[in-house]
């Protein structure tokens, strides 16, 4: 099928076109972006007067569960979830059962999102065999397979040697390193941010220096290798500040920030609720500012969710017992578009930060996140003035973890289009058969 | 006058009026516990439930004596550790009792803020006998009832709290309750035992021991909670005991008609020297007959004993009358 995408507001950082246009799309592809276009040969249109017409997100950190976990997710419902909130390509964390730590687990993940994914999901293999942090996991043929960067997620490199060495391997074929920066030592234990919150909480806390330690010592060793390093979910004030310095010494560095870092504090642990807790810990509203400051003067190059599935088992229990993280597929772009209506960031940078930018970070086979003439048809469909209320129950994740339930919030994906074919069709109204209007 | 929560979670969402209603009541209790007889009917019927999954024998016993005190039926359950050591949930074990209809379950527990979590989840009152790191109430209602006995008031005291209070749940307590009823509490303790932002609180940080000692009516003594650190946060007892034990030398910096507190435990010649302890300044064994008076003013204002004792004409009533 081919469609033409009338009239939407077609946002795209990469060419800086910011225009109302015509997209066609035609065998999967972007052919034609232009006013009063015609329409090909059996092709639908669909009507986006109002509507912004965005290239597919694409997000550096989802967890997919698969395999393993399935109780929790898999690659079905993840990239459900994914194309609901818009991403056309998401990038799938290297910790699950077994690790994604050779061939393969990577062609087991790679051939089932093709039988079963409703977007395009590329691995992210392990730096260390099992996530052990002891031994280099095989790079080489991963990245034959398919991973597009590498990383220990949820558990950093601690030892420096290894770090270093896991730089220079990378390195020669083309990985970049996703470093998961906690101190263990500082971190130990801790299962919110350590600040005044922590303490009236009662709950051990995780010093911001726990992060930022080791991205100031990781800088050292980018420095030494010259090797491609990406911070995964930066959340601390003193991180940035470190990894500024860094881009302007030139270093090959770039970083990630979750939306629930840069809209929550640890305020809102004191609660108790479990769908709070997440590693990095939410922070300080100090940190956030420097969050928002870095998102808006190039620091930072890319919103990641951590989507980050857990059910009712690891999380409806203690507080200290809970498991770390959140979901987020189905609202990083209203929480995204909060800052835009708060006037953090400008409209095109948010679309930047959900598409080119994370698009230029990893190891992709092709272009993604822009929309010219000639890529691939990944697009998203966004009704910027939908204002609704996110529900937990509503979401497609399998699970609920989302510290947002109930929250009002601006901006609502209406159709994500993946290689020309319709991942995900908010209205229900394009997956009628037969011509029209969509 | 009803008492507006349906559980005692906190100090922190308890306000001034509230502790000071409880510490009345505590006051009319008190006798109680002095007659021959020593029951009253007030919450004949009413079944509470003690559910210590953390070890504890001075708490568990005052709240055992004081539901008793009040005719409740009471019953005890001791769990060592966490409830998954069993395989069970803390939330599947709170579910079964709470199927047995009992009127309050009290809960002790390893994790802060798990009578929150089970307060959410189940129809009973949650009495919170000490949660983690994070709060102790009733701790902190039987200090305040102590300090009232002894000083007459709290508004304007200076109270020093010393020790590890970064593990200490009865510090956040106290600092929450002594400074909404008016008093100025300080905490001094080594630098690796002051939790970040506990001036947030309502605490003053006093770096030297001499320096909290000096002008307090109330001094505080903490134990050093050796189970809940991590990491060894001072070099030994010995040196802990010579910066910030409390003995002959330096207890007379405090103001000269000071009352000495520590909530128990002691660990004699650690934070505490023996002769302070005994000595005539302690008023530690008061804290623990107030702790059956606070208790016993926690019930019974939870457990819905107003109607019963207006009925049976107990100690109850005259406690609302005062009120």
């Amino acid at each position: 099928m081919n469609y033409v995408l009338r009239d939407g507001r077609i946002i795209d950082p990469t060419s800086k076109r910011d225009e109302e246009a015509d997209l066609v799309i035609e065998n999967g592809r972007v052919t034609r972006i232009g006013r009063g276009l015609r329409a090909p040969a059996a092709s639908r249109e669909i009507h986006c007067k109002g509507l912004l017409v965005t290239p597919g997100f694409v997000d550096l950190h989802t967890h997919l569960r698969e395999p393993g976990q399935e109780y929790k997710e898999d690659i079905a419902s993840g990239t459900r979830a994914a194309a609901a909130g818009g991403f056309s390509t998401v990038c799938c964390m290297a910790n699950t059962t077994p690790v994604n730590d050779c061939r393969a687990v990577t062609d087991l993940i790679v051939r089932r999102a093709r039988e079963v994914g409703a977007t395009r999901v590329f691995p992210v293999g392990a730096i260390t065999k099992g996530l052990g942090g002891a031994e280099l996991a095989e790079m080489a043929e991963m990245r034959e397979a398919g991973i597009v960067a590498v990383s220990d997620d949820g558990l950093p490199v601690m030892n420096a040697e290894l770090m270093r060495r896991a730089l220079e391997y990378a390195r020669t074929f083309g990985l970049p390193v996703v470093q998961h920066c906690e101190d263990k030592h500082l971190a130990a234990g801790g299962v919110m941010n350590e600040s005044a919150s922590s303490t009236r909480a009662g709950l051990k806390g995780q010093p911001s220096a726990a992060e930022s330690v080791m991205v100031a010592r990781d800088l050292e060793l980018v420095a030494l290798t010259g090797a491609r390093y990406h911070v995964a979910h930066v959340s601390a004030a003193a991180s940035v500040r470190l990894l500024r310095e860094a881009r302007k010494r030139g270093l090959p560095v770039t970083c990630e920030v979750t939306p629930h870092h840069l809209t929550l504090t640890d305020v809102v642990c004191c609660g108790y609720d479990t769908a709070t807790k997440v590693a990095p810990p939410l922070r300080t509203q100090a940190d956030i500012d420097a969050l928002k400051e870095a998102l808006a003067d190039g620091t930072i190059d890319a919103v990641a969710t951590d989507h980050a599935p857990h059910s009712l088992v690891e999380k409806d229990v203690e507080f200290d017992l809970a498991a770390f993280g959140m979901v987020g597929l189905e609202t990083a772009l209203p929480l995204l578009l909060g800052l835009v209506e708060d006037k953090v960031i400008t409209l095109e940078r948010a679309v930047y930060l959900l598409t080119a930018g994370p698009a230029q970070i990893f190891a992709f086979p092709e272009a993604f996140g822009t929309l010219i003439e000639g890529v691939v048809a990944d697009v998203t469909i966004i009704d910027p003035a939908a204002r609704w209320t996110v529900q937990r129950e509503a979401l497609l994740s399998k699970s609920k973890n989302t510290p947002f339930h109930g929250r009002a919030v601006l901006g609502r994906v209406k159709a994500t289009l993946v290689g020309g074919r319709i991942a995900y069709d908010g209205s229900g109204e394009l997956a009628q058969p037969g011509e029209g209007k969509g | 006058m009803t008492f507006p929560h349906r559980h005692l979670l906190g100090i922190e969402q308890l306000s001034a009026p509230d502790l000071t209603r409880l510490l009345d009541l505590a006051d009319t209790f008190l006798e109680i516990s002095e007659r021959p007889i020593k029951k009253v009917p007030t919450l004949r019927g009413r079944t509470v439930i003690n559910l210590f999954m953390e070890n504890s024998t001075r708490t568990r016993t005052s709240f055992e004596i004081a539901a008793k005190r009040l005719s409740a039926d009471a019953v005890n359950i001791s769990g060592s550790g966490s409830s998954t050591s069993k395989g069970e949930t803390l939330l599947d074990t709170a579910r079964n009792l709470e199927a047995m209809r009992p009127d309050i379950v009290v809960l002790r527990h390893s994790a802060s803020g798990s009578p929150h979590f089970i307060a959410q989840r189940v129809g009973c009152a949650v009495v919170n006998a000490g949660d983690g790191a994070h709060e102790h109430p009733t701790q902190a209602l039987l200090d305040c009832a102590t300090i009232r006995k002894h000083k007459g008031r709290i508004d304007g005291l200076e109270v020093a709290i010393c020790g590890d209070i970064t593990h200490s749940r009865v510090a956040r307590s106290n600092i929450l309750a002594l400074s909404r009823l008016g008093a100025r509490v300080r905490v001094c303790g080594p630098g690796t035992m002051l939790p970040v932002g506990i001036e947030a609180m309502g605490a003053t940080v006093v770096r030297r021991l001499d320096d909290a000692l000096d002008g307090a009516d109330v001094v505080m003594m903490l134990r050093i909670q050796k189970e809940r650190q991590g990491a060894p946060l001072i070099p030994n007892t010995r040196e802990y005991a010579r910066t910030f034990g409390l003995g002959p030398r330096n207890v007379g910096l405090a103001k000269p008609d000071a009352i000495i507190m520590h909530p128990g435990p002691i660990n004699r010649g650690v934070e505490l020297d023996p002769a302070v302890a005994d000595g005539s300044r302690s008023v530690i064994l008061d804290q623990v007959t107030y702790g059956v008076a606070v208790r016993m003013a926690v019930l019974y204002l939870l457990g819905g004993g107003i109607e019963v004792s207006t009925s049976g004409g107990s100690a109850g009533s005259d406690a609302e009358k005062r009120s």
